[in-house]
């Protein structure tokens, strides 16, 4: 379909897994209005490991795009203790990237201005930033598209610029709110495979929420079930599938046995039925 | 560029054969029914009139396109200004905002008479007129859309640690701008007739100066004319600020007919 990287970016070596980048210890949140209040978080304690790909999964409404706000300083906590490598998250933090489930990018700027946004943002000398910028438009094969504005280029496009800018000051953590959750399926698989190869390369850790679950499988070494009403954790579960991944690995017996897995916490949180009553 | 040119010359042509019919019709109904020529001139001696003395009629519409000019700068510069302070400023939105607002309500012409004893009866008071009807919708439609920028784009900003500056000037600006467009579609064609309004009151020169005299000198076919040729002014003025849209804001023109390419 599209040709392989013609160039690699160079990224810091990848450290082993180990101390963890992100805690929270009771970590609530409240939204409050005139009327009424929603709980949209409550008791929620996580580690999330340096170098980790860890993936939020749940139905809508769950709190998991709050709980990803939360992790990136957008949104203050109500209660409990949130901190990145020991630090109170307070702002959005220095050394994150966002992408959101709309690409976001500037239809005023061509892709590779879009690209620099961050770079130009913090004021950094824009030169610096090109050569970085030219690879990671390269490695996500939009090297043709550099001068191209977003309105011109199809959804898949403008969410792989999206990711190009979140990558563009190599952050350690990314932060992946549904970024896939517009796309068709197969621009949505091609997208997977690039994060899959992104992540192997890099030290990043990373944070996907997502309601596919057999997205979720395919990524992460941790999958975060959350249930709704208020927003806790159900579940956590490992997946162990050997990396480097591609996508026939979800034939595997084993892949499934996860689906099956998270469609079973799922049906116990009385959120999918097994068959129509 | 190419397709705002080759979409309408198909609406141009069919506007162009309607204007024509009803010119041919006019002249018709006027040489037919024998109507006096102080009551309703035929299309032909309005012509004659412009053609005997284009000159007089260019240094009417001058006059009146840079009291326009002017009086639009003036909307325009004041216009953005206000509305990015109210924008920032909780105090100046539950005040100013609001007081403008209300203000926006007043039939503002009926103040022009003010100016010219104020400010004489030179250029000023028509500019005066002018930016003071043209600077309502600029400042409400751009108060509007820096307010409307989605909060999603915020949250980019944010996660981007830019200055405030750097947020309004990159990102809430440019994604204002298609509102402020609109008002300042809304604006031109107001400071047109702010001015023409000024000209009524008390002036020497102007188009409205022109349809004022013509009318107590019973000159109707100098008085259809002016305002024939008020009427070619505003549409130009309108298509001039809809080009500068085109041409500055491809995307939102491109978006607003719906019309996106196909995906690789």
């Amino acid at each position: 379909m599209r040709s392989m990287a013609s160039r690699v970016v160079e990224f810091a070596a990848k450290p082993q897994v180990g101390a963890p980048l992100i805690s929270a210890r009771g970590v609530g949140k409240v939204f409050r209005s005139r009327r009424d209040s929603v709980v949209a978080l409550d008791g929620i304690d996580l580690d999330v490991r340096d170098g980790e790909f860890i993936s939020i999964l749940g139905p809508s409404g769950c709190g998991k795009s709050t709980l990803l706000r939360c992790i990136g300083g957008l949104e203050p906590v109500t209660s409990g203790q949130l901190s990145l490598e020991g630090k109170r998250i307070t702002e959005p933090p220095a050394d994150a990237g966002f992408v959101f489930q709309q690409d976001l990018l500037l239809d005023w700027r061509s892709v590779i201005s879009n690209v620099l946004l961050p770079a130009e943002f913090r004021g950094y000398r824009l030169d610096d930033w090109k050569e970085r910028a030219h690879s990671l438009l390269a490695t996500l094969g939009l090297q043709d598209a550099e001068s191209r504005h977003p309105w011109e280029l199809s959804g898949g496009m403008r969410q792989r610029v999206a990711i190009c800018r979140s990558l563009l000051l190599d952050p350690r953590l990314l932060l992946m709110d549904e970024p896939f959750g517009a796309l068709d399926a197969i621009t949505r698989d091609e997208l997977n495979m690039e994060l899959e190869r992104i992540w192997e390369r890099t030290a990043k850790t990373i944070l996907l929420i997502t309601h596919s679950i057999s997205e979720a499988v395919f990524l992460s070494d941790r999958v975060m079930v959350m249930s709704k009403n208020p927003g806790r954790i159900a579940e956590i579960i490992d997946i162990d599938l050997p990396r480097p991944r591609t996508l026939d690995i979800r034939e595997t017996a084993q892949f499934t046995a996860y689906q099956r897995r998270l469609r079973s916490i799922f049906e116990s949180l009385g959120i999918m039925r097994r068959s129509a009553p | 560029m190419r397709d705002f040119w080759s979409g309408s010359a198909g609406r141009t042509i069919s506007l162009v054969l309607v204007v024509v019919a009803l010119m041919a019709l006019w002249e018709a109904a006027v040489r037919i029914g024998d109507i006096k020529a102080f009551l309703l001139p035929a299309p032909s001696v309005v012509l004659q009139s412009i053609a005997q003395k284009p000159l007089w009629y260019l240094q009417h519409a001058y006059q009146t396109l840079v009291e326009t000019f002017l009086g639009f700068a003036f909307a325009v510069f004041f216009g953005i200004l206000i509305a990015i302070c109210i924008v920032y400023s909780r105090v100046l939105e539950h005040s100013l905002y609001t007081f403008l607002v209300t203000m926006n309500a007043v039939p503002k012409i009926a103040i022009a008479p003010l100016f010219v004893v104020w400010l004489g009866t030179g250029l000023e008071p028509k500019v005066a007129v002018a930016a003071l009807v043209a600077i309502f919708p600029i400042v409400i439609d751009t108060v509007q859309g820096l307010r409307s920028v989605e909060p999603a784009m915020l949250d980019l900003a944010r996660s981007l640690r830019g200055s405030p500056l750097k947020v309004l000037w990159k990102i809430r600006a440019p994604c204002a701008l298609p509102s402020v467009f609109a008002g300042l579609k809304v604006g031109i064609s107001l400071a047109f007739i702010g001015a023409i309004v000024g000209e009524f009151i008390s002036s020497q020169g102007g188009l409205g100066y022109v349809v004022v005299t013509s009318q107590s000198n019973f000159e109707t076919a100098q008085m259809f004319a002016a305002i024939l040729i008020l009427a070619l002014l505003s549409l130009l003025l309108f298509n001039l600020i809809e080009l500068s849209e085109h041409l500055l804001l491809p995307w939102h023109v491109s978006r607003r007919r719906e019309r996106r390419p196909a995906g690789h």
